[in-house]
């Protein structure tokens, strides 16, 4: 049995407890491998989504070697390069982006930034990141079974997914499967411990409207994510069930290899219906804690509070809740009833409006503020930049009779990596820079993370821009080779070669930031307890790095909101959420 | 999709009606005070494990009816030929009726601090559960030597799926069942207890609710009212 910090049947834990009743692991196993600390379980979520998202990395530089220079590099083949485009898409979404915020960044900030000792089931999160890491352990190992990966692509689509002809129809696919309910499964514990650690065991005084945004984000992209990964849980058993017990859910009759399979009367568009019934919360259970991390970031080194704090909240709730009636945009060339689209494209324009008032509240909390361009704040703005950019092409795409030419071309790539890729990993990486000297109580260092961000946004705006060419001229995406396709100029072949430079320097530079993380935690400038000067609770701690129960003795009592920067009249430009009223009254007296 | 759609909704405004109450106008950046001085929005009083569990039946609830969404699209198809359902089925609602009867017995006893009959109770809810559980693998039988093979149609194939997934969450919650009645044979009488002992009454009503709706799915009850609704919507 754990010590568990508070009764279970309390409802609030106690302000203050003794100290034997603090977390006290019992042995280095306990401590750093089998723990139950939140933090050291979001660090283990992040290093494994890191190791299995190089993985993803290193795939994508062979698919742009094969892209840029086709025909050169005998290594690859075209069934390969089908296996490439699959696992770097589904690694990325789910096991790197999905599993590094949620998983990674939620158990690390939700307990200290709502002012709880640890999440409410200690147990269950722990067991939570072991099933992740099997899940993880089982993708990877497809690298290795006979028929190597699927190649069906990330959306995995019946009939074809489980046809022979598709590469890894032999266990590539029944292991991708395997791994996504597995992951499913790990996911549903830890997200049980975010919703109800926020719901119930924020600290006196912290009530939803004094959460920082970051909270907000976590919280409402786990209660997406909760309702919306069955879905795919569904569409993956069915389809593991056409697979090996032949059934026909998903498979409908037809020829395969010239003879006529065992397959009759299922339907491919319910997959792509349950595909895309998670598929498409999934890219705001992604976004939305980029959104709120994002905010934090800019406000603290704008040191200013964020613009429209209410309406970033009511924005990011409008877009959870909306994000689950526009899946079927993904579908305008499926061959579902057409008339669909005008719904599904509407609901898809209605979304803009949430997210461009965030992007608004983002642009005028910069306005005249104090903005210091350290490099989580240079994240921050790549982030906007790179997200308008992809939001716009977002507004292309939801239009029924702009996307339908569109489909399946390289604008389509440009239009996702922009807005769910680059987006979101700009902020990943900002977010690092930003807490990294709380995790390990050294700053990372200044000149190499300027080097990495520079290369970095620049490099990816040089990559997936002139894609969006590609893609009007007609490119498709997935296919091994262009050949000699009239409508193809010659200068898209150029721009391929050069874009599969960019992403080698692109991906060079995230070395650079491997080695920095490594170089800083042992040669880095310590940092103190609060390097950026921020309000925020998790700051606050009595020890840097916090220790196992968070903070000490006595949990601490919120007394304003996350955002108080620049107080007229205050001693300092930031209050933290902490500090009792009547200190700052004091001060301001003595001012005057 | 329509069934999943409409369960959102009523999540949606479950969460709307919740969000409501916690003064989502307040302008925090006026407010500043110690907790108590601005009415609500403090953190829920209830137990973490039973919020929990709420979030959780959530969760499971979504997957059943994702799962009544892909059966209601998928039977539409012309090769859908419904499978006589086995007489035992009856029976074996019958005995899951009986388990979550004895265990909503056991939590009354609970209330009223009888430990003796809060075991009772517990073993016989946890006893008529494994008899259902055997009672829907004879039933598998039964189909199987009858010829409705898993894949020979999708309708078979759903049911074996559906009553597996509800027999897997069955089998979940007579894992929570041991630890509880382990809690139970400690430490009678604790607060802790009490609590173990609702959960698992609330689980177990929750996953009788979810078999009478697989069951009138299934035993093709529902059909009519299915088709009510799908009229409705296009």
């Amino acid at each position: 049995m754990v010590d568990i910090p508070y009764d279970r049947i309390a409802g609030i834990p106690p302000a203050e407890v003794p100290d034997v009743e603090l977390y006290h692991p019992r042995s280095w196993w306990t401590r750093y491998v089998f723990s139950q600390d939140a933090k050291v379980i979001a660090i283990q979520y992040s290093l494994t989504a890191s190791a299995i998202g190089l993985v993803a990395l290193v795939l994508s530089w062979l698919m742009r070697l094969q892209l840029g220079f086709p025909g050169t590099f005998s290594f690859i083949d075209a069934n390969q390069y089908l296996q490439f485009i699959t696992m770097h898409g589904m690694i990325m979404v789910i096991y790197l982006l999905t599993a590094l915020f949620l998983g990674g960044f939620g158990n690390y900030l939700i307990p200290l930034m709502v002012g709880a000792r640890d999440m409410v089931f200690p147990y269950v999160n722990m067991l939570s990141y072991w099933v992740y890491l099997l899940a993880v352990l089982v993708l990877a190992s497809t690298f290795f079974v006979p028929g190597g990966p699927t190649g069906a692509g990330w959306t995995l689509y019946p009939p074809q997914a489980i046809l022979s002809g598709t590469p890894g129809q032999d266990w590539g696919i029944i292991l991708m499967m395997a791994s996504l309910i597995l992951f499913i499964i790990g996911f549903t514990m830890g997200g049980l411990n975010y919703v109800v650690t926020v719901l119930q065991a924020r600290t006196r005084g912290m009530t939803l409207m004094r959460l920082p945004l970051t909270v907000w984000g976590i919280f409402t992209a786990t209660v997406m994510a909760l309702l919306a990964f069955p879905a795919l849980f569904v569409a993956s058993v069915m389809l593991l069930f056409d697979r090996l017990l032949g059934t026909s859910f998903f498979m409908p009759s037809l020829l395969e290899m010239g003879t006529l399979s065992k397959y009759g009367g299922g339907s491919p568009l319910l997959f792509q219906h349950l595909f895309w019934f998670f598929g498409h919360p999934e890219v705001y259970i992604v976004a939305l804690p980029a959104f709120g991390i994002v905010s934090d970031l800019i406000s603290t080194h704008a040191r200013k509070n964020i613009f429209g704090y209410r309406m970033m909240v009511w924005a990011i709730v409008a877009i959870g809740a909306l994000s689950f009636i526009v899946w079927a945009h993904h579908m305008y060339v499926s061959g579902m009833f057409p008339q669909f689209g005008y719904f599904f494209a509407t609901t898809t324009l209605i979304i803009a409006i949430p997210t461009a008032i965030k992007v608004y509240n983002w642009v005028l909390t910069l306005w005249r503020g104090d903005i210091h361009l350290r490099v989580p704040m240079l994240f921050a703005l790549g982030f906007i930049i790179t997200f308008v950019n992809g939001g716009l092409t977002g507004l292309f795409l939801g239009n029924v009779v702009v996307d339908v030419p569109l489909s399946d071309t390289m604008f389509v790539v440009a239009h996702f990596h922009m807005v769910m890729g680059v987006a979101p990993i700009m902020v990943v990486l900002g977010a690092i820079y930003h807490w990294y000297p709380k995790v390990t109580g050294r700053m990372l260092n200044d000149v190499l993370g300027k080097f990495h961000f520079w290369v970095t946004f620049l490099g990816a705006y040089l990559i997936f821009f002139p894609m969006h060419y590609l893609g009007l001229l007609g490119v498709p995406r997935r296919y091994f080779e262009l050949g000699d396709a009239a409508f193809i100029p010659s200068s898209a072949h150029s721009l391929n070669a050069f874009i599969s430079v960019v992403a080698l320097a692109v991906g060079f530079s995230q070395m650079v930031f491997l080695f920095n993380l490594v170089w800083s935690l042992f040669k880095g400038e310590a940092s103190g307890g609060n390097p950026w000067r921020a309000t925020t609770l998790e700051w606050q701690t009595p020890e840097t790095p916090p220790g196992h129960g968070n903070w000490g003795k006595e949990l601490p009592i919120v007394y304003r909101w996350a955002y108080d920067y620049s107080v007229p009249g205050a001693e300092e430009d930031f209050i933290p959420q902490n500090q009792p009223p009547r200190a700052t009254h004091v001060v301001e007296g003595a001012a005057s | 999709m329509s069934a999943i759609i409409l369960f959102l909704a009523v999540i949606a405004a479950i969460a709307g009606w919740w969000l409501m109450q916690q003064r989502l106008t307040a302008k925090p950046w006026l407010e500043e005070g110690p907790a108590g001085q601005f009415p609500g929005g403090d953190a829920m009083t209830w137990p973490a494990a039973k919020i929990g569990l709420g979030v959780f039946l959530a969760v499971a609830s979504a997957l059943f009816v994702l799962f009544i969404s892909a059966y209601s699209m998928r039977m539409n198809v012309v090769d859908w030929r419904a499978l006589p359902v086995p007489r035992l089925l009856w029976l074996n609602t019958g005995v899951l009726v009986l388990s979550s009867v004895a265990l909503q017995w056991s939590y009354m006893a609970a209330r009223r601090h009888d430990a003796e009959d809060v075991m009772i109770g517990l073993l016989a809810g946890g006893a008529s559960a494994v008899i259902f559980l055997a009672g829907q693998l004879l039933a598998w039988q039964q189909l199987n030597a009858a010829g409705y093979f898993v894949a020979s149609n999708p309708a078979n194939s759903f049911f074996y799926l559906l009553t597996a997934l509800h027999g897997l969450h069955l089998t979940g919650g007579l894992v929570a069942l041991g630890r509880t009645s382990v809690k139970v044979w400690r430490s009678s009488g604790s607060a802790d207890m009490r609590l173990s002992v609702e959960l698992c009454a609330i689980y177990w009503h929750f996953l009788l609710l979810v078999w009478l709706v697989l069951l009138g799915l299934l035993t093709g009850w529902t059909d009519d009212f299915v088709n009510i609704c799908r009229q409705l919507l296009s």
